[in-house]
């Protein structure tokens, strides 16, 4: 292997060198600065006689003497079942003082694309045991589907009651209760976030079943390129090749975003929409694509990565092309956390494109898809209202209107409004479901099949409701 | 992908000078714009888009990651081009054509691994052949000379390619042939097989184009019953993500009468593909009963796979849709999304370092759209005859916003338009497309199909739900001010009848077995029970019944079960009955 001395440019997260043999793209290399120590970088654009390198750990500390080794290889991550229950850091090495890992394989990170003819349509029902998600916006096993939230929500609480609560119901029967292997992978997030969730990991004894990739808000911002993608290498190592059902919390995916505009701007790059790189979709897409079921392969992989809108701006870049490639989005929403509502969740912008062929008779029950959608219809019609009363009081609105706005307001307050301790089986959510739409009259629900609404529409309620 | 053997048009291989991303120069390269190279030691699959001295740039169909400058590029000589023959149906296909199902076979593996190569067509499997033409007849470009059976439910036409002379039919074989084998001779010394190839980027040459009169039948009630397309037509349906551009392209790859349809998933999700692949064939085409896949073709190029193959995939969908044109069938395309197309060609040309335009777009970007959308159209063929393409371009606006180049520049070209609306889908109405914006520039010349195949009154009734809803629009501005019961009755009533086109007409659920498909006459017969409804409430309005008691008859909520109801016509009937008794009885 050529050691070179010859760097020519150094400029933010970037180095250029010179080289007299070719030099893959993608390639990595290591920097050996003056002062001894070993930085890590990729070829981000190979010509002949020079490259340009993106330092992972940043450029500091390294000068023109700094000394440049191509390793000759692309970027790998050493995977074994061993690494369940271990702490790496952004860059996959480990942090938790346990001993050396001993790989069974080293995978490229940048995983090829699946066959699209060689995946299998996700469609099994995980029980979250949150209401909001199971009864409204349902995951299925091998979806991505991510948290939009804002800085200073309770996004963590939310990522948490799912890794502790997700179990696949039918498999619970059978006594074992399939658990998920856990990958948490962290860019950014600061040193009080990654401590609430390995404490959370080890009061529920998850951290044997998962495995944890922290890059810090401290640590090198383009080492964030790498670590999303060491996690899902080994998420998929375990799922496609251990047969494990693997859940990947990615957090925070903003900053990985900001990490792609920083280098963008170091390449001098045409910047697209707000100076994020054009190809921020296509890069995000390689991530989140990365989930799913393979044909005639035993285990999953599932993503819930998570962002923070800036500013709660769900047409920003980052949420907006998000939501272009996930299987749909849980919104966390700032009112309904101020009003106390745990989990914040607001269902109505919120979507879980998998859901129609996860639910059902057999998967969880058959008036499952028309309770969601009735229960969607009047809150967003009690809403609706809600503008409308602040002006004309609630004497001018129709009795009907009336009902609707109760509706609303009790569907905040006992079917979202749970708490992040609560497990609430598919059976409590509908039934839940059934006891607010019985506050509506039976005509209202054109929505629900009228068998369905013979075996769980609640007469006593409608009743009540209609005495006072 | 058409893998030609290397002609003598074979020049010098060229040697790699750089490597960026999809994006790779050459030089020593002898090649023309547009051919295909391959590239590197792995021979991964590339194409010539720019030639500066003797610096040749290649943008390349597969992942670069390792390859290096020094290694070798080999030209083949020949522009990017499809296989075209018996076999394109029930296949899927990755953007440059290559079989998916062949790819995961040679690669052993779920993932899609580099330098392999498929021909888009089976070259060894044999067809049964059966000649039009005889010994001695004249046959010129575009005409059929024999048929072949290749699927269930279509007759492939093998035709006289474009390119030849034509001439007398010297000799003609039937019976069992693989595509390569020669089943046609012609006293111009040409042969006929039943492969043709052609390069994706050029038009299959077509006479004049003809005004479109007969609609593309979608069976979803929104389209059909208010902004339909027609056969030879073009639609574009934009939206932010989750307003129901995929569910409305499945829906129309399903259920709309077109013959053959080509899907074209560009840049979106696997699941979507996967999704397809599962469902179509368990669906029956409801004009055919033949199983749905055996008219469709798929070409699939998600988000994650190479951006320049994104960027091809949309040539090889509208180039296959223009061969079974020219077989004189009516071809339905749809590409979702045209934005991840836009946005592929973006990132070649940023990478080419152009002058970008307009949001970093390439300045071609408005001229790509319309050469594109310009493939469409209801053709007068070379060989005789009509066929036609109608296309139906999904559109995906950054942060929702219609204002953005992509649609704007659509926008100029599509006649019909199927605005897609948040808010309507946050609150579950679906089909989200919202009835203001919307506009078909079709509707007029439909006209007289609709009032010959469905009911002569069809174009008033329908404008009669049109205003009730833009009545219904005006009222519900003043409700927001003053609430519902400060209405006049008469308006309250309007609102009424509005909220039941809205719920119980426009409405449509894709994932119910019975809703998910509405016959026209359905669609109108629907309509008609709403506006039975408005004529008996508001003639009970008139003789002072009070509006709580005319909307509260029984029977009007059932108006929400037609849909849904299977044996409709039994159904409405009774409906219809029951309103007009359950109101007159009120007075
Ligand atoms: N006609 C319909 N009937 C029932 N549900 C629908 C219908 N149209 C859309 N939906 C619902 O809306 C969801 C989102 O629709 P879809 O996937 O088509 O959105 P999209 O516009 O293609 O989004 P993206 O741009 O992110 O791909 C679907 O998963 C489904 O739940
Ligand atoms: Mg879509």
């Amino acid at each position: 292997m050529k050691e070179y001395q010859t760097i020519t440019e150094i400029s933010g997260p970037l180095v250029f060198a010179e080289v007299d043999e070719p030099v893959g793209y993608d390639e990595i290399v290591e920097i050996e600065t003056p002062a001894g120590e070993t930085l890590r970088g990729q070829v981000l654009e190979s010509s002949e006689g020079l490259v340009s390198i993106q330092v992972f750990e940043g450029t500091s500390g390294i000068d023109r003497n700094a000394s440049v080794r191509f390793l000759g290889e692309t970027m790998k991550m050493p995977v074994t079942e061993d690494l369940l229950g271990r702490v790496l850091d952004g860059s996959g090495r480990p942090i938790d003082g346990g001993p050396e890992i001993v790989p069974d394989e080293r995978q490229d990170i940048v995983g090829a694309a699946i066959n699209p003819y060689s995946r299998e349509y996700p469609e099994e029902f995980i029980q979250t045991g949150v209401s909001a998600i199971d009864g409204m916006n349902t995951l299925v096993r091998g979806q991505k589907l991510p948290i939009f939230s804002g800085s200073g929500l309770p996004h963590n609480e939310i990522a948490l009651q799912i890794a502790r609560q997700a179990t696949v119901p039918e498999e619970d029967e059978g006594g074992e209760g399939s658990e998920f292997a856990v990958i948490f992978g962290a860019m950014g997030i600061t040193q009080e976030e990654a401590n609430e969730f390995m404490a959370d990991f080890e009061r529920t004894g998850a951290l044997e079943r998962s495995v944890v990739f922290m890059n810090l808000a401290d640590d090198p911002a383009v080492e964030r390129t790498v670590t999303p993608r060491l996690a899902l290498t080994t998420a998929e190592y375990l799922a496609f090749e251990k047969g494990y059902h693997v859940l990947v919390i990615l957090t925070d995916i903003t900053n990985y975003c900001e990490a792609l505009r920083e280098i963008g701007a170091a390449r001098e790059e045409v910047p697209g929409r707000r100076g994020y790189p054009g190809y921020m979709y296509t890069d995000l897409a390689q991530l989140y694509e990365r989930a799913g079921r393979i044909e005639g392969r035993e285990g999953s992989v599932t993503q819930i990565p998570i962002l923070t809108m800036p500013s709660d701006d769900i047409t920003h870049p980052i949420p907006d092309l998000t939501g272009y490639i996930t299987e749909g989005q849980i919104i966390v929403d700032r009112s309904l956390n101020s009003q106390g509502t745990e989990p914040p969740i607001n269902v109505l912008p919120s979507l879980s494109r998998l859901m129609d062929d996860g639910i059902g008779e057999g998967l969880t029950r058959g008036d499952h898809g028309d309770v969601s959608d009735q229960l969607y219809a009047a809150y967003a019609e009690g809403e609706d209202l809600r503008d409308l009363v602040n002006i004309v009081g609630r004497e001018a609105l129709t009795e009907r209107d009336n009902k609707f706005l109760d509706f609303a307001d009790r569907f905040e307050d006992e079917f979202i409004q749970q708490g992040y301790e609560t497990n609430r089986s598919i059976e409590d959510t509908l039934e839940i479901g059934w006891d607010l739409l019985s506050m509506l009259p039976r005509e209202e629900l054109n929505r629900i099949d009228e068998e369905a609404i013979a075996e769980h529409y609640r007469e006593e309620a409608a009743e009540a409701v209609g005495a006072d | 992908m058409s893998t030609t053997e290397r002609t003598e048009a074979v020049r010098e291989d060229g040697v790699i000078q750089s490597v960026s991303g999809p994006v790779v120069t050459a030089t020593d390269l002898d090649a023309r714009m547009n051919d295909v190279v391959y590239v590197g030691e792995e021979g991964l699959m590339g194409e010539v888009i720019e030639i500066e001295g003797n610096l040749t740039t290649i943008q390349v169909y597969e992942e670069t990651s390792g390859v290096g400058p020094g290694e070798p590029v080999e030209n083949t000589g020949e522009p990017l081009s499809v296989d075209l023959g018996p076999g394109l149906l029930d296949t899927i296909y990755d953007g440059v054509q290559r079989p998916l199902d062949e790819l995961e076979e040679k690669m052993g593996s779920a993932y899609l691994d580099r330098g392999v190569d498929a021909p888009g067509i089976d070259l060894e499997r044999s067809w049964e052949f059966t000649p039009t033409v005889e010994v001695g007849d004249e046959v010129a470009p575009g005409d059929v000379v024999g048929e072949v059976p290749e699927t269930e439910s279509i007759t492939h036409k093998v035709l006289v390619p474009p390119t030849f002379e034509g001439g007398e039919v010297t000799a003609v074989e039937a019976g069992e042939f693989t595509v390569e084998e020669v089943v046609v001779e012609l006293s111009s010394g040409e042969e006929i097989t039943m492969h043709q190839e052609w390069p994706v980027r050029k038009a299959r040459p077509a006479n004049e184009k003809e005004t479109p009169t007969i609609p593309l039948v979608s069976g979803q009630r929104i389209l059909d019953g208010l902004f339909p397309i027609a056969k030879g037509g073009t639609a574009a349906i934009p939206g932010p993500f989750g307003s129901g551009k995929t569910v409305t392209q499945h829906q129309l790859a399903k259920w709309a009468d077109a013959d053959i349809v080509v899907y074209v998933g560009c840049g979106e999700r696997g699941n979507e593909m996967t999704e397809v692949i599962e469902d179509f064939p368990e669906l029956e085409d409801p004009k055919t009963g033949k199983p749905l896949m055996s008219r469709t073709c798929l070409i699939a190029n998600t988000s994650n796979m190479p951006v320049a193959a994104r960027e091809s995939c949309i040539y090889t969908g509208i180039t296959i849709a223009e061969y079974f044109r020219d077989m004189g069938y009516d071809v339905a395309l749809m590409a979702d999304s045209t934005s991840r197309w836009a946005e592929a060609m973006r990132e070649i040309s940023s990478r080419l370092e152009e002058m970008p335009g307009e949001e970093g777009y390439p300045a071609y970007l408005a001229a790509a759209l319309s050469e594109f959308y310009e493939r469409a159209g209801k053709f007068n063929l070379i060989g005789g005859g009509e066929g036609s393409i109608s296309v139906i371009g999904a559109v995906s606006p950054p942060g929702g916003d219609f204002s953005e180049p992509v649609t704007q520049n659509t926008l100029r070209i599509v006649k019909t338009f199927w605005a897609l609306d948040a808010d309507l889908a946050e609150r579950r109405h679906f089909p989200s497309i919202n009835w203001d914006e919307s506009y078909s520039l079709y509707r007029q010349q439909l006209d007289p199909w609709y009032r010959e195949n469905v009911a002569e009154e069809y174009p008033e009734i329908r404008q009669w739900g049109i205003d009730t809803l833009d009545e219904e629009g005006e009222l519900q501005e003043i409700v927001q001010l003053v609430g519902k019961d400060a209405l006049p009755e008469d308006q309250q009533l309007t609102l009424e009848v509005a909220r039941y086109l809205r719920e119980a007409w426009l409405q449509q659920n894709a994932f119910h077995d019975v809703d998910t498909y509405c016959e026209p006459e359905k669609t109108y017969r629907m309509l008609l029970a709403i506006k039975t409804f408005n004529d008996e409430a508001f003639a009970a309005l008139d003789a002072g019944v009070p509006i709580e008691e005319i909307q509260d008859v029984d029977a009007a909520p059932r108006l929400n079960r037609m849909g849904t109801a299977e044996e409709w016509t039994e159904f409405i009937d009774e409906l219809e009955a029951d309103l007009e008794t359950q109101i007159r009885e009120l007075y």
